[in-house]
């Protein structure tokens, strides 16, 4: 299951919402704002998505994961607008039967999300200056 | 007589602010390739070409290659690098 949220992600309810009989191991992962890039500080982050789309590539990275491994459950969530430093920007659930199989999609799904999700952050600075990161290297292109 | 076809195309973060709208107009006349299509928005809004270069296009909410042809009527969207993260 994948989606787009507005709101806090309830990321202990993630967990729950994977763990099955037949599954021996959940991986979540949390990506959350950081503080620092390189020496800049971060105020806040503004994420958006193209919608539509962005579900649409989050499904096949869905469908992609599970072909590739034996997933019992798996949830993808993405928050946008606008949040503080440390708040959970996008979180991944895995189960599997066991754990290497956990570790390994939930990698997968993670990479590939970040590779070819339309979502964009901006950066808002402590300075009181913002921008879109747009990095040179990037799965879009 | 000449056809008319406006595409509109949606654009998204850092080209929305270049651009100062969200979605742009261009001109093609007929139906054109993708490549086409850069070379029209790039001649049209010279601000967005650098970004441009560096972007994807997608059609119809797929990331589409530069030989596939644009029709009238199609969702085009213009979408800079994502963010991606440091591993």
């Amino acid at each position: 299951m994948i989606h787009l949220t507005d709101r806090a992600i309830d990321y202990d309810a993630l967990s729950e919402q994977v763990r099955r009989p037949d599954c021996g191991a959940i991986v979540l992962f949390l990506g959350t704002v950081r503080d620092l890039t390189s020496d800049r500080v971060t105020i806040a982050l503004d994420y958006e998505a193209y919608p539509g789309m962005a579900e649409k590539k989050m499904r096949e990275i869905e469908e992609e994961t599970r072909k590739r491994w034996p997933v019992g459950d798996m949830v993808m969530v993405h928050r946008l607008g606008n949040l503080d430093v440390g708040d959970v920007s996008v979180a991944v659930a895995v189960s599997t039967p066991h754990r290497a199989q956990a570790f390994e999609a939930c990698r997968h799904a993670i990479d590939r999300l970040k590779e070819l999700v339309p979502i964009w952050k901006k950066e808002n600075w402590a300075d009181g200056s913002s921008e879109w990161i747009h990095p040179e290297k990037s799965g879009l292109q | 007589m000449m056809k008319s076809m406006k595409l509109c195309v949606r654009l998204f973060a850092r080209a929305r602010d270049i651009a100062g709208r969200d979605v742009i107009d261009v001109d093609v006349g007929e139906p054109i390739t993708v490549s086409n299509l850069r070379r029209r928005l790039a001649a049209q809004y010279p601000a967005l070409a650098a970004l441009l270069e560096r972007s994807a296009l997608a059609i119809d909410k797929e990331f589409a290659e530069d030989d596939r042809i644009v029709s009238d009527g199609a969702e085009v969207a213009l979408l800079p690098p994502v963010s991606g993260g440091s591993i």
